[in-house]
């Protein structure tokens, strides 16, 4: 446990939801710190998905809460920001407009929200890309417009579900390193799934294991090797004990 | 091959082709292997549309009214038939039979009774339009609205979108290809279907003209009426494809490689 407590900037207790006779959640309750970046691990079907939509309230929970700096916010969608494994750009709208499409959805107008977005385009490596349709962007780079919007939509929470699982292993450390860089930059707590246990390792502060039928946390693990991490962490013998530990309580092994 | 040398042959093969139907026809009926009367030569057809090009206009101006003013009403109704089709699965399992059902009904049997119920002014022609033309449309709509990716949906969602956003950040602009393509059928629909409709009963429009020429057996005319149709269609087409092309700018390269692959395009 790190020895001073950040702010708890947004809590889950006991998140029960089941569809129909199907339980896929029980007692789930999870904290995510202001700066924090934390892991959500679990094997597929295991509710990690059921769990984010909880979260950004698309589906309101059958017990249990959510809160966001204390305000309850069960079921209230439009208060989380959501990305998705796809990175869900639309092709009919420039990469600035699709950025700032969240900001558009609140009724914020057009030209005000391009000139909200216009200095983080530099900040997501994205400059010059502005007025271009996604379609002529990379998969690295619309992953990262895509990060850009959500974190745009945000008030300090982002739920990532999956969200460089798409890319090949070299787009994919580039883009670990970019945003542990760029995490450092702008003020956004995140919560992220993956089912790469070496990303969870190597970009969270804390990792949750999700798992069984219904989906509870069974492990919480606290990665303690300081930020900015070093250039070889993912080399290093610490690194691989997180690992072990973590394949050890999935049962992997 | 570089993309210009393609264009130019992708223009070549239609023009050959055409040239040489036209040489066909000059050749039947200069050989009088049709008998002239019934087959009028390229040259005196070429004459009879020079001729007849103001007549034929005056006409083309009525037409081209009832056909415009049918596509534009098919394009509300169809808008309006399509949103609530999506909107309600109900609507969607009760509306779409009956819509394939009217395809099925042919035009030319509807339009006497049209024009029995509405009189011999314009309001039948238009009916004819609209009937004809908000088919391919409102499928062209529902598709588009029904591929839009839940997940897409979701993420809106997830911004604290309601249902009237969803519909218009995605579920319109996910369905303009598909509403362009049926747009495009839908207007050659729209000048036959208005012809079709002034042959059985009215004063002025091209149909109108076709059945006088046709009553005077000048084939000629005839024949000239009818390029003067294709004409107007095709032109009305080009009219969609570069409004298409306006609207949807994001879509410029996928219409190339759709093109390559052969897809009928205008």
């Amino acid at each position: 446990m790190s020895f001073y407590h950040k702010m708890e900037i947004l809590k889950a207790e006991k998140i029960n939801k089941s569809f129909g006779e199907k339980q896929v959640l029980r007692d789930v309750s999870i904290t995510l710190d202001e700066g924090e970046i934390v892991s959500l691990i679990g094997v597929s079907g295991a509710g990690k998905t059921t769990l984010f939509n909880v979260l950004s309230g698309i589906y309101p929970p059958d017990s249990g809460s959510v809160l966001l700096k204390d305000e309850d916010i069960t079921g209230r969608p439009g208060e989380v920001s959501y990305m998705m494994q796809k990175d869900l750009l639309f092709p009919y709208r420039h990469v600035i407009d699709n950025v700032t499409l969240p900001l558009i959805l609140k009724g914020v107008k057009k030209k005000e929200a391009r000139e909200t977005a216009r200095p983080y385009f530099s900040v997501f490596g994205l400059e010059g890309t502005e007025m271009q349709y996604p379609r002529s962007l990379s998969g690295g780079m619309r992953q990262r417009a895509a990060l850009l919007r959500t974190y745009l939509s945000s008030k300090g929470v982002a739920l990532l579900d999956e969200p460089f699982s798409a890319l090949d292993t070299i787009t994919k450390a580039q883009i670990h390193r970019w945003y542990l860089d760029v995490m450092g930059e702008i003020n956004l707590s995140t919560l992220f799934i993956t089912h790469d246990i070496d990303e969870a390792v190597l970009l969270s502060d804390r990792i949750y294991i999700l798992s069984g039928s219904p989906g509870t946390i069974t492990h919480e693990i606290v990665i303690e090797e300081p930020k900015p991490r070093r250039e070889d962490f993912s080399l290093s013998g610490e690194f691989l004990a997180y690992k072990r530990q973590i394949v050890e309580a999935m049962h992997l092994m | 091959m570089t993309k210009k040398f393609q264009s130019i042959t992708d223009i070549t093969a239609p023009v050959i082709a055409i040239l040489f139907v036209i040489l066909l026809w000059y050749f039947c009926s200069n050989r009088e292997i049709v008998p002239a009367y019934m087959l009028p030569s390229p040259y005196k057809v070429a004459k009879a549309f020079c001729d007849n090009f103001t007549i034929m206009m005056k006409q083309a101006s009525v037409t081209l009214q009832e056909a415009c003013y049918g596509l534009l009403i098919g394009i509300v109704i169809a808008f309006v038939t399509a949103a609530l089709m999506d909107r309600f699965v109900f609507l969607y399992k009760a509306i779409y039979p009956l819509l394939v059902v009217s395809q099925t009904i042919p035009t030319i049997a509807i339009a006497p009774l049209l024009v029995l119920w509405m009189g011999f002014g314009m309001a039948p022609k238009i009916t004819l339009v609209v009937v004809t033309t908000f088919f391919p449309i409102s499928i062209g709509l529902l598709g588009g609205y029904r591929e839009v990716d839940p997940d897409a949906v979701n993420l809106l969602r997830a911004m604290g979108a309601n249902r009237v956003k969803i519909f218009r950040y995605v579920k319109i602009p996910n369905s303009l290809p598909g509403f362009f393509s049926g747009l495009k059928i839908s207007a050659s629909y729209a000048v036959v279907g208005a012809v079709i409709a002034e042959w059985l009963g009215g004063f002025e429009g091209l149909g109108v003209y076709m059945t006088r020429v046709k009553k005077a057996y000048a084939f000629d005319k005839m024949f000239a009426v009818i390029v003067f149709i294709s004409v107007i269609s095709l032109l009305l087409m080009l009219i969609i494809t570069l409004l298409e092309k306006a609207c949807t700018p994001w879509n410029k390269q996928e219409k190339k490689k759709l093109h390559r692959r052969g897809n009928i395009q205008l």
